[in-house]
């Protein structure tokens, strides 16, 4: 689809950190354990369907671990991050990909969240809010470090910036 | 602000009035159902003491609960803020910067008309939290316009006199004929026949009517039954929709005040006066539904910064500028609430490519193959009869489909014109979006793996105001991107790349 005067959006300069790789695994895996291990338990103690439950929670605990070894990869590669002067850029998804972006002079609030798995990685989620209700960016899986070290000098730059960021 | 701050004031007396007189009413239409049924058990005579002495017990009760209320109730215009002080036990006094006050909105109900009084909505127009606006029920008409006068005063801001003041539209009755092609009518009509049911089975005859009906008809073919109940459910929707135009839009007006406050006043038993600052105003949203897009007719909403976000009347048309009119009209209008001498939301746009049709389309198909498929493998493997239930929907639904998608195709469009940005899409509802492009907040552009392969992508701009977000859908992966560009200079250039310029790496594992 590349023609001439063709414009594209480039990917932001920087990866998230190397163990959000780790961290998006222990998700797919939890979330694939949950039904594995109901499936199994459910299959061990009833006679009848034992083998198509079985196969069942064989089949799911198979690509849920392909999925949890090989999705993460990508989805490392596709998730970026980019904080210039003027603006947060954001780009996340494998299938439906999407770029965000936000002036440094309409954000509103700054947060910084670290979940329990996130804790366990030395990870947290970055969110900058603006005004509009549909408008927000998250940067996850930043090392922790850098997190603070970002929100703070996001919160700094917009509260130099004057105005009611509307 | 030079304005001499108020004392303390309280809302009108007579609200004790109108509480009593709201209950009785509420009371009495209650009373009769209920003692009828008490007659069964206590006799007549029972009856006849307990209900009525029921409905005094609660009334007085009601209108001297709402007294208390009237006694603690007082608010206060003061120079910097607005206070309201109320509560008996939990005492509350909220106030709001008066530099912050976006609306203040007039509503009187019916009684309160009669009676000469308003209640007063003062909100700042804030997202965050409930505490952005005070409502003062009810206060005299004047002292309403009062405080609508003083607290949306202001030194004239803008371009004045660039434009007109004054009255920019008022009611005019031919528009009544969008009333009933709009979809509250088969809505209402759907409504009429579920009340019949429903009441007929609170009073037990719900048999009876069905079996009244049936009787009607017995001697008709079944489609003309049918046939014949949906027109009377469509006359009942058609004479609803009528009554609702008439009772939301009677008196309508839009005006332009001195000091930039565009007043939006309608009513026919409840009067509203919705008053929008200027400076909140980001766009207008031309919308046009599909039936009263068949008549060349739309109507035109304001998008603004904290309209809605608190209020009760969220779904109550409360951010409309104008009813359904004659397109050319609300073009006219949106000009001139805009202060602009060509209307944006008029603007010629640039259509999207045919990958976006092609996509439609295809959505289309599927919407309407899906099902005739399963229909049709169950009537092969159950019942014939489903096989031909399955060809009939898909002669009828895949036309119907196939011209949906080729209308929502033809709504799609985007431009840049002026200071806006125009975005439009839709069939069933098609909205003509043109949003200033100093009011954009941020651009979210998606692309899913199919729109990839095709070559397009949705580029959305986000706002403070309205919806929060406009999305121009399916447009060329290139010229959408140059079009968000363009629309705010130098956002989206920093994090563009030409052709030619080294390419973003294809993710494909």
């Amino acid at each position: 689809m590349t023609g001439e005067g063709t414009v594209r959006l480039r990917a932001p300069r920087n990866t998230l950190d190397r163990r959000a790789v780790g961290w998006w695994r222990a998700q797919a895996l939890l979330m694939t354990a949950v039904p594995v291990l109901v499936l199994g338990l459910i299959g061990a103690l009833t006679g009848p369907a034992r083998f198509w439950l079985l196969t069942a929670a064989a089949v799911l605990a198979v690509t849920g671990l392909v999925c949890a070894v090989l999705l993460p990869l990508w989805w490392f590669r596709t998730h970026r991050w980019e904080v210039t002067e003027e603006a947060v850029y954001v780009r996340t998804g494998v299938f439906r990909q999407e770029w965000r972006i936000a002036p440094m002079s309409r954000i509103q609030t700054v947060d910084t969240v670290r979940g329990p798995l996130e804790q366990l990685w030395r990870l947290a989620t970055v969110t900058v809010t603006t005004a509009s209700a549909k408008g927000a960016v998250r940067i996850e899986g930043l090392d922790h470090e850098v997190a603070a070290e970002l929100a703070e000098r996001l919160t700094r730059i917009t509260q130099d910036t004057p105005g009611d960021a509307t | 602000m030079s304005t001499p701050a108020d004392d303390w004031r309280r809302l009108d007396r007579r609200t004790v009035l109108v509480t009593a007189l709201v209950t009785a009413g509420v009371l009495l239409g209650a009373a009769v159902p209920v003692g009828v049924a008490l007659a069964g058990r206590l006799g007549t005579g029972g009856a006849l003491v307990w209900v009525p002495a029921a409905v005094v017990v609660l009334t007085v009760s009601s209108a001297g609960i709402d007294y208390v209320r009237w006694r603690r109730t007082r608010y206060r215009v003061g120079a910097e803020r607005v206070s309201l002080h109320t509560g008996l036990l939990l005492v509350k006094e909220r106030s709001l910067a008066r530099e912050r006050i976006r609306g203040v909105d007039l509503t009187a109900r019916p009684l309160q008309r009669l009676l000469g009084l308003v209640t007063v909505r003062i909100g700042t127009g804030e997202h965050v939290g409930g505490d952005s606006t005070l409502e003062l029920d009810p206060v005299t008409r004047a002292e309403g316009e009062r405080l609508r006068r003083l607290l949306l005063e202001r030194a004239a801001t803008g371009a004045a006199g660039s434009h007109r003041e004054g009255e920019l539209t008022a009611l005019d009755l031919r528009w009544i004929r969008y009333a009933p092609v709009s979809f509250v009518a088969p809505m209402l009509g759907g409504a009429a026949a579920g009340a019949v049911m429903q009441v007929s089975e609170w009073a037990g005859v719900q048999r009876r009517v069905i079996a009244w009906i049936g009787g009607l008809f017995r001697d008709t073919p079944v489609l003309w039954t049918v046939l014949v109940l949906a027109a009377a459910a469509g006359v009942a929707g058609v004479l609803g929709a009528l009554g609702l135009w008439v009772e939301m839009w009677w008196g309508y007006r839009l005006e332009r005040e001195t000091g930039g406050t565009l007043r939006v006043r309608r009513g026919l038993f409840t009067s509203r006066s919705v008053s929008i600052e200027e400076r909140r105003l980001r766009g207008v949203d031309l919308v046009e539904p599909l039936g009263v897009r068949l008549m060349g007719a739309a109507r035109l909403d304001a998008i603004a910064t904290g309209l809605a976000e608190d209020d009760k009347e969220r779904h109550g048309a409360h951010h409309t500028l104008l009813p359904a009119v004659p397109r050319a009209l609300a073009d006219a209008v949106a000009a001139d609430v805009l202060r602009e001498r060509v209307a944006p939301t008029g603007a010629a746009l640039t259509g999207h490519p045919r990958a976006a049709r092609r996509r439609r389309l295809g959505w289309a198909l599927w919407a309407v193959l899906v099902p005739v498929t399963v229909m049709a493998a169950l009537g092969a493997l159950l019942a014939p009869l489903l096989l031909w239930t399955a060809l009939a929907c898909a002669a009828v639904f895949l036309p119907l489909a196939v011209l949906f998608a080729l209308d929502a195709y033809r709504a799609l469009g985007h431009a840049v014109g002026g200071a806006y940005l125009v975005t439009r899409s839709g069939t069933v509802r098609r909205s003509t979006a043109a949003l200033e492009r100093a009011g954009v907040i941020g651009w979210t552009v998606r692309q899913s793996y199919f729109q990839r392969r095709a070559g397009l992508l949705s580029v959305t701009a986000t706002t403070a105001a309205g919806a929060g977000a406009y999305t121009a859908y399916d447009t060329d992966a290139s010229e959408g991107l140059e079009f968000a560009a363009q629309a705010v200079p130098g956002l989206l250039e920093p994090f563009l790349e030409r052709a030619g310029a080294p390419d973003i790496p294809v993710h494909r594992s």
